[in-house]
């Protein structure tokens, strides 16, 4: 029993992490079509990034700030001056983010070494919470609390405001959204940066659980695009759950057949992708 | 024609002219990277379908071959078609899976399965050596002729790449291949004319399989040692890179590339230890400045440059093969 309820939390927090991921790929996926394939290496850096600044004394909760902030920035540079000069080849777009992640990888090994590190939980957060015999470390449910939060941000910003309406036109027909005198490259820009800013600060946000390694990237990466394959592109709530269902498998295996864990995850994506090709909350096949 | 003859004379010649095992062996790296290379190409070139997760067959076939025959009592003829025919079984399923969507979709399935074949190498560790890797193996003696000799290894596997040369060109003016080649400029179109196009692209990915695994195979018996690495991420990355930098959808531009590649990845590592950033800004490279490949990418370059020279002729260019993607 314990252990059922263990592993469901650390599924659930594992996933909140993905969705945090997740979030911002299926957004800048939707509106622009572009297959970000930098992002777990934005994840990576940002979490490098927020390392670097608690190192230099600065405390945890700046540290997520500077994290985010620094990969926003990143992702704007590379959206305005490449990603933009490839508009209409989305090929050529994947492409040279996947090239991207190469060197953002690379540097990372050079200027923190291979050593993996552990970013240090903020020591408000350290300790565990107990209810009878249970105890589960404060630092996950926070993490989880996080990501419902972000979740219902979201949803409010995407359904209830006025740049939500025009990103939501713009999944749905950019050439319209456009002829209705939609600023669609600011959109783009500002999803870019979003989604880069949430994957830099949620590197920093899983440093204490899953601490910075290289290689980090290419681990987050694949989860990320199955559970956009899962949940379907740019649907918010798909991204949610499907974080939440990856988070839960991956947890679960990994706890029952530590070896198979990764093989396990190929049978989500069987699934949807015999049954419903469009994800589970999609409206486009991908 | 010429350009092909010369190509093969170097080919055979090429062990008496370097006399160097160091080279020799770097030539056969060629060959092999070759031969994974046209298999993408199959799909990327002439089917428009493009794969980051190529290295999954390549490493597949690697892992069965030296699973089967050093653990599981297999002798090398029967271990290499057990490791192939699985691999294409296995390139079946994939393709099955990636196929349910097209362009970046495709690219995404394809991606994540090839991660997560690499997560199981890494992980089952009781299975494949985890991070290790599987060791062990030892290339066969054929008709007597022992592979170890990095000679015999090399004409060994020029031979399968003079098959797959063979094989694949002869598939590209089939009237399947040609029909892939339909689906990839007007899908459409060959839908309305009655072509199942899905099960075009599905054999074509089951083709390009089976090649990837003999290019594994012969990748397996080559380094007689197989690691996570040989299904990584970067692994498809640079498969994919050798069909662009040679030119998508000519027959002989994935040689030059794998060729670039395997020179390059050879010579840079032997001065500094950052392959994968220059990976990436090759990547970025080739994108933002030539997008239709180096070979083609030359001639247009050179056509610039004469028409500059010329600029009094006001006759247009020739037209290239350029073709929409």
């Amino acid at each position: 029993m314990n252990f059922w309820v263990i592993q469901g939390l650390n599924g659930l927090a594992f996933g909140s992490l993905l969705f945090i991921l997740a979030s911002g790929f299926s957004l800048i996926f939707g509106l622009m079509r572009i297959v970000n394939l930098s992002h777990g290496a934005y994840f990576m850096l940002g979490a490098y990034v927020g390392l670097s600044a608690i190192d230099a004394g600065v405390n945890f909760w700046v540290a997520i700030l500077i994290g985010g902030a620094a990969i926003a920035v990143l992702g704007a540079v590379i959206e305005r001056f490449i990603l933009r000069r490839l508009t209409g080849q989305p090929l050529a777009q994947v492409l040279v983010t996947l090239g991207i992640a190469f060197i953002i990888a690379d540097a990372c090994v050079w200027i923190w070494t291979g050593d993996p590190r552990s970013i240090p939980m903020p020591h408000q957060l350290t300790g565990a919470f107990r209810v009878q015999q249970l105890a589960f470390p404060i630092y996950r449910l926070f993490v989880i609390g996080v990501a419902f939060t972000l979740a219902a941000a979201l949803w409010f910003l995407l359904e209830r405001s006025r740049l939500g309406a025009m990103i939501r036109a713009g999944v749905d027909d950019l050439n319209m959204a456009r002829a209705m005198g939609i600023r669609t490259s600011l959109l783009f820009s500002i999803v870019f940066c979003l989604g880069s800013a949430l994957a830099g600060a949620g590197g920093v946000l899983a440093g204490p659980i899953l601490s910075v390694y290289p290689g980090l990237d290419t681990d987050m990466l694949p989860l990320a695009l199955v559970v956009v394959i899962l949940g379907g592109i740019g649907s918010l709530l798909g991204a949610f759950i499907g974080s939440l269902i990856i988070g839960f498998i991956y947890s679960y295996g990994q706890a029952l057949f530590p070896d198979l864990a990764y093989m396990i995850l190929f049978l989500p994506m069987v699934l949807v992708l015999t049954l419903r090709p469009t994800g589970l909350f999609g409206r486009q096949a991908i | 024609m010429v350009l092909s003859a010369v190509a093969i004379a170097a080919l055979l010649a090429m062990p008496w002219l370097v006399q160097s095992d160091y080279y020799i062996n770097i030539g056969t790296q060629i060959v092999i990277a070759s031969i994974l290379a046209m298999s993408l190409n199959v799909l990327v070139g002439f089917g428009g379908m493009i794969s980051l997760g190529h290295a999954s067959y390549l490493g597949v076939a690697a892992y069965l071959t030296i699973y089967l025959t050093t653990q599981a009592g297999f002798g090398a003829l029967a271990g290499a078609l057990a490791a192939i025919s699985a691999t294409t079984i296995l390139a079946m399923l994939f393709g099955y899976l990636a196929l349910r969507a097209s362009g970046l979709g495709f690219l995404m399935i394809t991606l994540a399965l090839g991660q997560i074949l690499w997560g199981i190498a890494y992980r089952w560790a009781s299975l494949t050596g985890g991070d290790n890797g599987l060791g062990g193996a030892v290339r066969p003696h054929i008709f007597g002729l022992d592979l170890m000799n990095p000679t015999a290894f090399f004409y060994f596997t020029l031979i399968f790449l003079a098959a797959a040369f063979w094989l694949i060109s002869r598939f590209v003016q089939s009237g399947l291949g040609q029909s892939l080649q339909g689906t990839r400029d007007q899908p459409r179109r060959m839908r309305a004319l009655g072509y199942n196009v899905w099960l075009i692209q599905w054999m074509s990915f089951v083709f390009a399989g089976f090649w990837g695994a003999v290019a594994g195979l012969l990748y397996a018996y080559y380094n007689q040692f197989v690691s996570p690495q040989a299904l990584h991420l970067t692994t498809s990355a640079e498969a994919l890179l050798m069909v662009i930098a040679g030119g998508t959808g000519t027959l002989f531009g994935p040689v030059v590339g794998a060729a670039l590649v395997v020179i390059l990845k050879n010579v840079v590592s032997a001065y500094i230890t950052r392959w994968l950033t220059l990976l990436g800004i090759i990547f970025v490279a080739i994108v933002m400045f030539m997008p239709e490949g180096l070979v083609p990418g030359a001639r247009r370059l050179r056509g610039i440059m004469r028409k500059r020279q010329n600029s009094s002729t006001t006759q247009a260019l020739p037209a290239t093969e350029e073709r929409p993607t």
